[in-house]
């Protein structure tokens, strides 16, 4: 067993209304980033877990998403990052 | 008839429902702790507002694993009529007894108001007692209450008569649809498939007495009463 770090990105699904992404991209309009075309404000959870090697920590941290950590009614998820903690 | 109110840790709803039942209707009601395993032989399961595990991760994304809630979902599977409250019906819809998701207010901002609510379906076991059309005002107190399901769940809840409350009473048409929280087509609450689960944002235990401001809440504890005692 070894220990990993896991960062999975949790954000709205597209085309669910998400007002905290458009009041940002609204002030960021004002900043004068006229090219920003969308934001969308999520959540980034960090898991440490151990497990047999990197593949069995991604998958296991699949079912919590899939369980838990990401509602599969409006959001989605991506594992953005596996390394040995 | 009893009526079981479930306590999780940040319920702030508990005792009003608890107020609503015994004074309200004078039936019998008993609080049921979230690590209890049993539902004291309910007839009726509430599910009442408040910020259960403060609201940690998701609304309802904690309490739904609390282990009273297996209990609550067998119940509610078997036909027990569960009446989910505002972070109730964020736990319900959690715990997959509603379809959808309640999302943070479009406003971004939490609303306590008296709003109101028209009855789009009087065929249920929480809403026989009212008519069809009528307007009640009942309170809201929510910062995620935006109701959200993808087209095809709202078109089958729509279809099938499922959408049981509405808010109305926007600005200038006292008549029209209006998302105090940016729900989709106004959706205040909805009933499962089985008609047995209903979820709402509004708070009718709020709304149980004159001196509350309003007592058209009291019908929906009066219908499940009409229904369950038949």
């Amino acid at each position: 067993m070894s220990r990993y770090r896991i960062a999975v990105h949790i954000t709205p699904r597209r085309g669910i209304l998400d007002p905290q992404g458009r009041t940002v991209a609204d002030a960021l309009h004002t900043l004068g980033f006229a090219d920003v075309r969308d934001v969308h404000i999520g959540r980034h959870v960090v898991v440490e877990l151990d497990a047999g090697d990197a593949k069995e920590a991604e998958r296991s941290t699949r079912e919590m998403c899939n369980r838990l950590l990401a509602n599969p009614v409006t959001e989605d998820f991506e594992i953005a990052a596996v390394e040995a903690a | 008839m009893r009526f079981g109110i479930v306590t999780f840790p940040g319920s702030n709803c508990d005792y009003d429902a608890y107020r609503a039942v015994v004074d309200g209707i004078g039936e019998e009601a008993t609080f049921l702790w979230h690590k209890d395993h049993d539902l004291q032989q309910s007839d009726v399961v509430i599910l009442p507002g408040g910020f259960s595990y403060g609201d940690y991760l998701r609304p309802g994304a904690i309490a739904r694993f609390s282990p009273i809630m297996r209990e609550v979902v067998s119940f509610a599977h078997r036909g027990g009529p569960v009446l989910a409250i505002c972070n109730g019906f964020q736990i319900a819809c959690e715990a997959g007894l509603l379809p959808g998701a309640l999302l943070r207010n479009e406003s971004l901002k939490f609303v306590s108001e008296l709003v109101s609510l028209r009855v789009e379906s009087t065929d249920t076991l929480f809403s026989n007692r009212y008519e069809l059309g009528q307007v009640l005002r009942i309170p809201i107190a929510h910062g995620d209450g935006r109701y959200t399901a993808d087209q095809q769940t709202v078109d089958r809840l729509e279809g099938e008569g499922r959408v049981v409350f509405r808010y109305i009473g926007g600005p200038g048409d006292a008549d029209e649809w209006w998302s105090p929280n940016g729900s989709m087509r106004a959706i205040a609450g909805i009933v499962n498939d089985a008609g047995n689960v209903l979820g709402m944002m509004p708070h009718p235990e709020r709304a149980v007495d004159l001196l509350l401001g309003s007592s058209d809440g009291l019908g929906i504890f009066e219908s499940v009463l009409a229904r369950v005692t038949a």
